[in-house]
């Protein structure tokens, strides 16, 4: 029963957060959230102990046979983890903020949270693509009336294609698994591996499946919806798509996707794994190109999620540690990283690069924070990413030498990005616009002072990550190759 | 299916009441009568009664369609006393009007006999020929009527050729010795002409394309309520019967039409949705885009095969739901703008947030987003389409829902984005109810889409 607790205290807190009125929204939700990841704490002590949270199903549509069937393996746990620990620090990140009509604000970022872990929970096929569409209502809503730009005609547009780009993708992940249905007779995950399909029935449903996943992350060429809608969300959406969000797609890759068609998988990775590591090189090139601060941020997101999907796709056990490592990291560091971007957009109300400049002279709790978690999505040692990274190419490296060795440049394109802007932006010559620039507030400070922590914690000392996860990725592994 | 007996006399008692100058009660009168008459025809469940020397059955399928259609009157008779607020003189003739509108839809949902099928349409038919009528002084209204009288009147003699061809052929009008006749092996090439025929008839009545043009135009001039009845009553009832006629007695020679109806079910898919993209005024919007769930509909005949009609119903109801409490916030939306445009909806969810969140769930809904109640109804189409192996008609569907969505987010946008100068705003009473009532089913039936999925 913990798993339900933990499933829908989301959506009690969204109620309860609307009910409160627009004044006490943002507390309520943020002490909300906060209990929801102690809760989520509890279940982690529990599957020490068990192995597995506790299971739930329960008959939800008779004709044809649906379960509501929940449970969480380490793999599972882990993405409630992020989820959970996200959602409170982003809500955090809004304090002190205007936000008009705070408490239909507050109560939809926690309707997507109860989305998001749904996702990660549900073992039934059809449960998973409620949850996995749930997840696009409330941050369509967030991203399409509480965004920050001018131009409303230019916003809706942007919003409007991510929503039907990714609408588009599910709808074939939709017939795929009602495909599926009609073989197996059941949506249950167990029934769904177990079953016979042959080469090009496999070939078929996992590119549909792809594509509803390829679009979500995204991979190359399925992203053009990405920079737009992150420029235009404000930030507290960008920080869910880019930070939970984007993750639903690659837990897909790895739940859903690799054990149900394995010989699908083996016939298509070459192309698959080619297109996430064009993915990593185009999104860094275009990052070093860019002058607006957020969609530098988006590219190099875009970036980093390739080279994830492209350890998951060389379908080894270090690219699928390395996959989960750098999942938790790039949700943490992505956030930070959107997160100082916001601050330099509250105080000059400006994201050009080119007209910013000095700042550090004005700010130094700030650029230190900021030049740490830039130091992180570079992936130095003894933070987060690298131990990720590191994995993702020796998976990489284990598939192919050469694609690892162009994914490679990521971490060299990537310090090349982010350290110019971090130089553009804080170093150099204070201008009008950077002119009187206000250090940290403590509410600020406090959400960099978690986000580092998390940083170096699980820089340093990853090897409780990869207890957590490790026999869910045996498994997912051995399945694959079966 | 005395159902169909205790309605007749609801129509007739309402002009009674007409003649004793009572219309100040007709519409509770009503709507009392109508809840009666729904729990009546409840109790005949999984009886199968044979009424009337076989000319009405009152199998599940019937009972079930007619309790949906009991219901769909009942919420449009809530919306009526208000509606014809200038024609109150002759409000109960108009009740009684959209009762006898009921008689002719139940009718065709339980008929067992061409005959009885022929007098249904027949009365559904003229019944809203009048209504498409009723706003006298308006140019629109009236040109409506009389397209829409037109149109149906060669749809109905089409029919009726049909159904005399069939009966030279098999020399009955029961659909049980028709179905007898079809299987003998000996099939006279008039019954495939007048099978033909019928089928001609009925893809005009559920305006399946290429027989939809009169839809838009007819939707579009009839008063906003009677618009809201052809795209519920008059559809979910056509489609019923269509059912009914090719699940039973034409089920073989389904077998040798099912390829051109499938080309209309794509036809009317893409061409609906594709023609409500370019539409600036809301009911074209919707008189498209039930084209276009007609399409869905179709799809869901075409690919039963006389199996249970589950997904039918489940599509339908979801589809009926929405469209009605689209059209009640229509009808409020439209007397505070005076507009039928798309923008006259501009700055809702300020002036009205409850409204405006009622609509974005109906739309979401008529979009087939999960968990509203119309995204089982298309996954349940899918599923039995996928089941009979016909995935190409599925990826059309696919296809032309994902368009779908655009038209009916341009609602949601206008809503929720874009402000208006007006400043005054004020919804009756029975609008907000029935629109909230739709709201509730259609959340309800998502999140327990099992109360009425496999009801046969």
């Amino acid at each position: 029963m913990l798993l339900v607790l933990i499933l829908f205290f989301p959506l009690v807190a969204a109620l309860l957060t609307y009910a409160v009125g627009d004044k006490l929204a943002g507390k309520v939700a943020l002490g909300l959230s906060a209990i929801e990841f102690v809760i989520s704490l509890v279940a982690l002590k529990n599957l020490a102990h068990h192995g597995i949270v506790s299971q739930y199903s329960h008959m939800w549509i008779c004709d044809p046979k649906i379960f509501f069937a929940i449970s969480a393996d380490g793999l599972s746990l882990l993405m409630v983890l992020l989820t959970t620990f996200l959602v409170p620090v982003i809500i955090l990140s809004s304090w002190g903020k205007e936000i008009s009509n705070a408490k239909s604000f507050y109560s939809l970022v926690l309707l997507m949270q109860f989305a998001l872990i749904g996702v990660f929970v549900a073992t039934d096929g059809f449960l998973f693509y409620i949850f996995w569409e749930l997840a696009l209502i409330p941050i369509y809503f967030i991203a399409l009336l509480w965004g920050e730009n001018k131009d409303k005609e230019f916003r809706n547009t942007a919003i409007f294609k991510f929503f039907v780009y990714t609408l588009a993708g599910s709808l074939f992940m939709l017939v795929a698994f009602i495909f599926l249905y009609s073989k197996a007779g059941s949506f249950m995950i167990n029934d769904l591996y177990a079953l016979d399909l042959s080469i090009s029935e496999q070939c078929w449903l996992a590119a549909a499946f792809f594509f509803a996943f390829a679009i979500k992350i995204p991979i190359f060429p399925f992203h053009t919806w990405q920079a737009d809608t992150y420029k235009e969300a404000p930030t507290v959406g960008t920080m869910l798509l880019a930070g939970i969000m984007l993750k639903m797609g690659l837990y897909g890759l790895l739940r859903w996707m690799l054990p149900i068609f394995p010989h699908g998988i083996i016939a298509l990775n070459p192309v698959l794994i080619t297109l996430s590591v064009i993915g990593i090189i185009y999104g860094s090139i275009i990052a070093i190109q860019q002058g607006d601060l957020k969609k530098l941020l988006a590219y190099s997101s875009f970036a980093h999620v390739g080279l994830i999907a492209a350890g998951i796709f060389s379908l080894t056990i270090e690219g699928f540690q390395g996959a989960v490592v750098q999942m938790l990291a790039h949700g943490v560091n992505v956030v930070g990283a959107f997160f100082a971007g916001e601050i330099i957009f509250r105080r000059t109300g400006t994201f050009e690069i080119s007209k910013l400049g000095g700042i550090r002279n004005l700010a130094p709790k700030f650029a230190t924070c900021f030049i740490l978690v830039v130091l992180a999505s570079v992936a130095l040692p003894t933070t987060n990413a690298f131990i990720g990274e590191f994995l993702l190419l020796y998976g990489t490296f284990e598939y192919n030498t050469w694609l690892s060795l162009v994914a490679g440049l990521t971490i060299i394109l990537g310090a090349v990005y982010m350290l110019k802007m971090y130089q553009r932006t804080m170093l150099g010559e204070t201008n009008s616009i950077t002119a009187g620039f206000a250090d940290l507030s403590i509410s600020e400070l406090s959400v960099f002072v978690i986000l580092i922590a998390a940083i170096f914690v699980c820089g340093v000392y990853p090897k409780p990550i990869f207890e957590i996860a490790g026999p869910a990725l045996d498994n997912i592994l051995k399945t694959t190759l079966r | 299916m005395k159902a169909l007996t205790y309605t007749s006399f609801l129509g007739i008692a309402c002009l009674v009441l007409e003649i004793f100058n009572l219309r100040k009660v007709a519409v509770p009168f009503v709507l009392l009568s109508l809840a009666a008459i729904f729990g009546l025809n409840l109790t005949e469940w999984n009886t199968n009664q044979i009424y009337y020397h076989d000319m009405l059955r009152g199998d599940n399928f019937a009972i079930a369609f007619t309790g949906l259609l009991i219901i769909i009157a009942f919420l449009l008779v809530c919306l009526s006393g208000n509606f014809f607020q200038s024609e109150e003189t002759k409000l109960a003739d108009y009740i009684a009007i959209i009762i006898f509108t009921l008689c002719g839809a139940i009718a065709m949902v339980s008929f067992s006999n061409m005959t009885v099928f022929f007098i249904g349409l027949e009365v559904l038919s003229i019944s809203l020929y009048i209504l498409a009528g009723s706003k006298k002084t308006d140019i629109r209204s009236n040109e409506a009527a009389m397209k829409y009288f037109l149109m149906g009147s060669f749809a109905s003699g089409i029919l009726l050729f049909g159904i005399t061809l069939v009966y030279g052929a098999s020399g009955s009008f029961n659909l049980s010795e028709i179905a007898t006749y079809a299987t003998s092996g000996k099939v006279d090439a008039i019954f495939q002409v007048g099978v033909v025929l019928i089928l001609i008839a009925m893809l005009f009545k559920v305006s399946a394309v290429p027989f939809h043009f009169w839809a838009p135009d007819v939707y579009e001039g009839s008063p906003t309520l009677i618009t809201a009845m052809m795209a519920t009553i008059a559809k979910v009832a056509a489609l019923a019967a269509f059912y009914r006629l090719f699940s039973t007695c034409f089920i073989n020679s389904f077998h040798v039409f099912a390829w051109v109806l499938s080309f209309v079910a794509i036809l009317t898919m893409l061409l609906g949705n594709l023609t409500a993209l370019n539409q600036d005024s809301f009911k074209r919007m919707l008189a498209f885009s039930g084209i276009a769930h007609a399409g869905y509909m179709l799809l869901a005949i075409i690919t039963l095969y006389g199996n249970k009609a589950n997904s039918l119903f489940f599509y339908a109801t979801a589809y009926s739901f929405a469209s009605i409490g689209a059209f009640a916030i229509a009808m409020i939306v439209m007397r505070n703008m005076k507009s039928e445009k798309i923008e006259a909806f501009n700055g809702l969810g300020k002036k009205s947030p409850l409204l405006a969140f009622t609509l974005t769930v109906l739309m979401l809904s008529m979009a087939g987003i999960p968990p509203m109640a119309g995204f089982f109804g298309k996954y349940y189409v899918f599923l039995d389409a996928i089941r009979n192996h016909h995935l190409a008609l599925v990826l059309v569907a696919v296809v032309t829902s994902v368009i779908s969505v655009y038209f009916y987010f341009k609602v949601i946008l206008a809503m929720w984005t874009k402000d208006s100068d007006e400043a005054t705003f004020s919804a009756d009473m029975p609008y907000t109810i029935v629109s909230l009532i739709c709201l509730a089913v259609t959340i309800l039936l998502g999140l327990s889409p099992s109360l009425i999925s496999s009801l046969f």
